[in-house]
């Protein structure tokens, strides 16, 4: 039960740490002075979330861990966020495309975990819900300005969200730690939203005159720690000090 | 107007900066008063956006969570003054754009600091301990300068700056009391920080251009050198507390003066980085010129999008 728990929590908070990381990368990096601000506010928020999962993760995991160990110490194959957070920024349209298309899926999910029985992911996700909605309302106002925008900030648009498409189907999957806590009451069902998140993701591409992908050829494999070839490089950079600097206090 | 009632005009200006009057966009001003504020505050403003890169480079290796999310609001405060500064100067009549293109083009100035590499994780506490030390020490009296909107944005960048200097002093500390490499590597930044930090306080009194100027206006009450003077009798005994050495064998206390005497500053380096030929001068800009040039489809898609929703509020009005 405990182990089911602690990764529960971990395929929860890995997606904010990594999507925190690949946000940062950007700092002083972006078109505008506000949206450097509003990217640099977001990535703090869902570092901020990261920090109480793990924190809540490390005393219920029975081992003396630490917040840090949990996210300085783990490799690869033990990551359990998503593969879509750990895309890369690529352009700025690639980087809203990932927000808007994790943050309509992050809110449903917040507003299911505050009516947990487990106290402190009710918690954690009463405080989310506030933070997460300001990241929808922000990236979905970028889909709209960047799809009915310009000739070229309409394409750019299309080809982050056609890219990054495939790896929506993978948030509706259910790992094995998942299922069980599903089971128990503690956990949420995500498959069970999965056909709203499509409906509204869709509309707002409508809204911004942009093309919902058909595809249905989909990826998988984040969540049960099969990442992609980019996720080593953002731990090597994320991990670095703690890996070469064992034991010690910053 | 006539000779005769713009020396009229400078006179009352005169009399209202003499008695602590502050200034706002909409009073007269002499043009020279304008330039010399355009100048000033907008390089502080690029200081402070350039200021984002040195310690963004470090955001995604910090070594603790606790660390990072420091760190991230600390350059999303940065990147707040840089925002209000541009504000307040565009109430002297300018466009943000513009005083982008002054510092795209290199014309426009930002802290020389901002030029120097941050190599190692103590650079973190290093610059928030000594540059953001010796911006508080400069920018403290600005809070009473005489051009109301800069005075005011002061206020709220001397707050959250104290906090940032606090905040990479503590850094040094956790650093001097860890392990021997830690403690290795804050005596490394503070030896590759200190001079660059002294030469923030401004070229020495006798070869600083706008001082006198800048006295008259309040925009300065100190000279440079006693700002540096300052900085160094405030900072000397908090490296002692740190257990580490400043890089200065002519630094020693004086009983006489009461100050901290001090070694030569080597000045050829100062002018060779306010040139534009430091460590980092060239990847500073460019990361900037990057960012503007690589954001252009980006802001025109916003200011596009913008003109279509007034578009359909009017025809739906109609």
């Amino acid at each position: 039960m405990k182990n089911n728990l602690y990764n529960y929590i971990l395929t929860i908070a890995d997606n904010s740490l990594i999507l925190a990381q690949r946000l940062g990368e950007l700092c002083g990096h972006g078109p505008t002075l506000e949206t450097d601000i509003a990217l640099t506010n977001i990535s703090l928020d869902l570092l901020g979330q990261t920090r109480s999962y793990y924190q809540y993760a490390a005393k219920i995991s029975g081992e003396n861990k630490t917040e840090d160990d949990i996210a300085f110490l783990r490799i690869e194959r033990e990551y359990k966020n998503c593969l879509l957070v750990e895309q890369p920024n690529t352009h700025f349209g690639f980087t809203i495309a990932r927000q808007y298309l994790f943050d309509v899926y992050h809110l449903m999910l917040m507003e299911k975990l505050q009516q947990s029985p487990d106290e402190t992911l009710a918690a954690i996700a009463k405080k989310g819900i506030k933070e997460v909605s300001y990241h929808k309302r922000f990236s979905s106002d970028w889909v709209k300005r960047l799809g009915d925008g310009t000739v070229e900030s309409k394409e750019k648009m299309q080809e982050a969200i056609d890219a990054l498409w495939r790896f929506t189907d993978e948030l509706f999957f259910m790992t094995d730690a998942e299922k069980e806590m599903a089971k128990e009451g503690i956990g949420i069902d995500v498959s069970e939203f999965k056909s709203t998140y499509y409906e509204e993701v869709s509309e707002v591409l409508k809204e911004a005159t942009l093309a919902v992908p058909e595809s249905k050829y989909f990826t998988k494999g984040g969540k049960e720690g099969i990442h992609s070839e980019h996720m080593g490089y953002l731990l090597a950079d994320l991990q670095y000090m703690q890996r070469t600097y064992p034991n010690m206090q910053w | 107007m006539s000779e005769r009632e713009i020396k009229n005009l400078e006179e009352i200006f005169e009399a209202r900066i003499a008695r602590d009057e502050k200034i706002e966009p909409k009073d007269w001003m002499p043009e020279k008063y304008r330039q010399t504020h355009i100048r000033q505050m907008s390089q502080h403003a690029h200081s402070e956006i350039i200021g984002m890169l040195p310690e963004g480079n470090w955001i995604t290796r910090a070594p603790s969570l606790r660390r990072k999310a420091a760190l991230l609001a600390k350059v999303q405060d940065e990147a707040g003054h840089g925002l209000y500064l541009y504000s307040a100067c565009e109430t002297l009549g300018i466009s943000r754009d513009e005083l982008y293109e002054q510092l795209h083009s290199g014309k426009a100035k930002y802290s020389s600091i901002f030029n120097y590499p941050t190599i190692t994780w103590a650079d973190m506490g290093a610059i928030g301990w000594l540059v953001d030390g010796a911006a508080i020490i400069n920018q403290v009296p600005l809070c009473n300068t005489s051009y109301g909107p800069y005075a005011r944005a002061m206020v709220r960048v001397c707050k959250e700056e104290s906090f940032h200097q606090r905040q990479g002093y503590e850094i040094m500390l956790t650093l001097c009391r860890g392990t021997e490499e830690q403690k290795a590597m804050a005596q490394d930044a503070l030896n590759r920080w200190w001079w660059p930090s002294l030469m923030m306080l401004g070229p020495t009194d006798d070869q600083s251009v706008h001082t006198e100027q800048s006295m008259k206006w309040k925009l300065k009450r100190k000279s440079n050198d006693e700002l540096r003077q300052q900085f160094i009798d405030q900072t000397a005994p908090q490296a002692d507390v740190l257990g580490i050495t400043i890089p200065d064998p002519d630094l020693k206390w004086n009983e006489e003066t009461g100050h901290y005497d001090f070694g030569e500053i080597d000045w050829d380096e100062f002018w060779q980085v306010v040139k534009g030929h430091g460590p980092c001068n060239k990847e500073r800009m460019k990361a900037r010129v990057d960012a503007w040039e690589n954001g252009e489809w980006v802001r025109d898609a916003a200011m596009a999008h913008a003109e279509k929703n007034e578009k359909r509020k009017i025809a739906k009005a109609s």
